[in-house]
């Protein structure tokens, strides 16, 4: 079966919703800007549906939310603990802050689509690791 | 019967002389095609010519070079308008280089302990175990760093 018959539901889903859809090497390629967290989750839905391992490794997908601006409150969505506030954007870089699950924190800039500079309302700066931060 | 000889090659002097008044369709066509090809990257272009009219067909790599063929078609004298058909190339996928996956896999296996991924050309390959509910949080944030592929050999509990 052709990933174009596998994928159907998602590549119409996908081209609904803005999305890039392509083929390369015989891996289906899904990119772009959705206007919401509950596109981009009805997307992850749709493909766990057809492969719920995610283990065919013929799709890459990289939607991205697209409803947070520089200058508004974004909200911490942590499994239980705090997210770490660092230096830089990453992982290696030293902590300089916390903020607690469900807090709300400013949104300075957004460095990348992994590591945003946010700023806490005890005046903490640094960065945060982008997908525990939701609108 | 001489006259008659002297009559046929009037008339067909005649006709050549108005036929190629104007450039014919053929030349138009020729003309088209040698500009196009002449600019880089735009091969396999085909112009088919109707009394003037030009229509473009074959594959341009972007839409900067489709106006472009629109323009040289429009330069090339005796072609009244051009209907450009010709469609534009997909971007190639863009995959990030090996060293800003590595530095990405790190961050997003940070929180999964039990999760090792090793970059190599673009492919990230994950191994090790991952409970079922974080499975989808962990591929949403590999496949956000543009890897050429995602190889999944995680043992999901």
């Amino acid at each position: 079966m052709s990933l174009q018959e596998k994928y159907k539901q998602l590549i119409d889903a996908a081209t609904t919703s803005g999305m890039n859809v392509r083929e390369q090497d015989n891996i289906l390629y899904i990119n772009g800007e959705a206007t919401n967290g509950a596109t981009k989750d009805n997307l992850w839905n749709i493909y766990g549906q057809i492969d719920p391992d995610f283990r065919a490794s013929d799709v890459v997908m990289d939607v991205n939310v697209n409803d947070t601006m520089a200058g508004s409150k974004v909200k911490v969505n942590t499994d239980k603990t705090n997210l770490n506030i660092r230096k830089g954007p990453g992982t290696d870089q030293p902590i300089v802050g916390k903020a607690a699950k469900d807090e709300m924190v400013t949104l300075i800039s957004k460095t990348n689509d992994q590591w945003w500079l946010v700023r806490t309302d005890a005046g903490e700066e640094g960065y945060a690791y982008a997908e525990y931060l939701t609108s | 019967m001489k006259l008659t000889r002297i009559l046929a090659s009037l008339i067909l002097a005649l006709s050549l002389f108005f036929v190629s008044c104007g450039p014919k369709d053929d030349d138009i066509k020729a003309s088209v095609e040698n500009k196009i090809q002449k600019e880089n990257n735009m091969t396999g272009i085909t112009a088919t010519v109707n009394d003037g009219v030009v229509t473009l067909s074959g594959e341009c790599q972007n839409e900067a070079a489709k106006a472009k063929c629109t323009e040289l078609a429009q330069s090339v004298k005796g072609v009244k308008s051009v209907t450009n058909n010709c469609t534009v190339m997909a971007m190639p996928v863009q995959v990030s280089p090996d060293d800003a996956l590595r530095q990405g896999v790190m961050d997003a296996t940070k929180d999964h302990p039990g999760v090792t991924a090793m970059v190599n050309g673009g492919v990230v390959t994950l191994t090790g175990n991952i409970s079922r509910d974080k499975l989808p949080m962990l591929m949403q944030s590999i496949n956000g760093l543009q890897p050429k592929q995602v190889l999944n050999q995680l043992t999901i509990k």
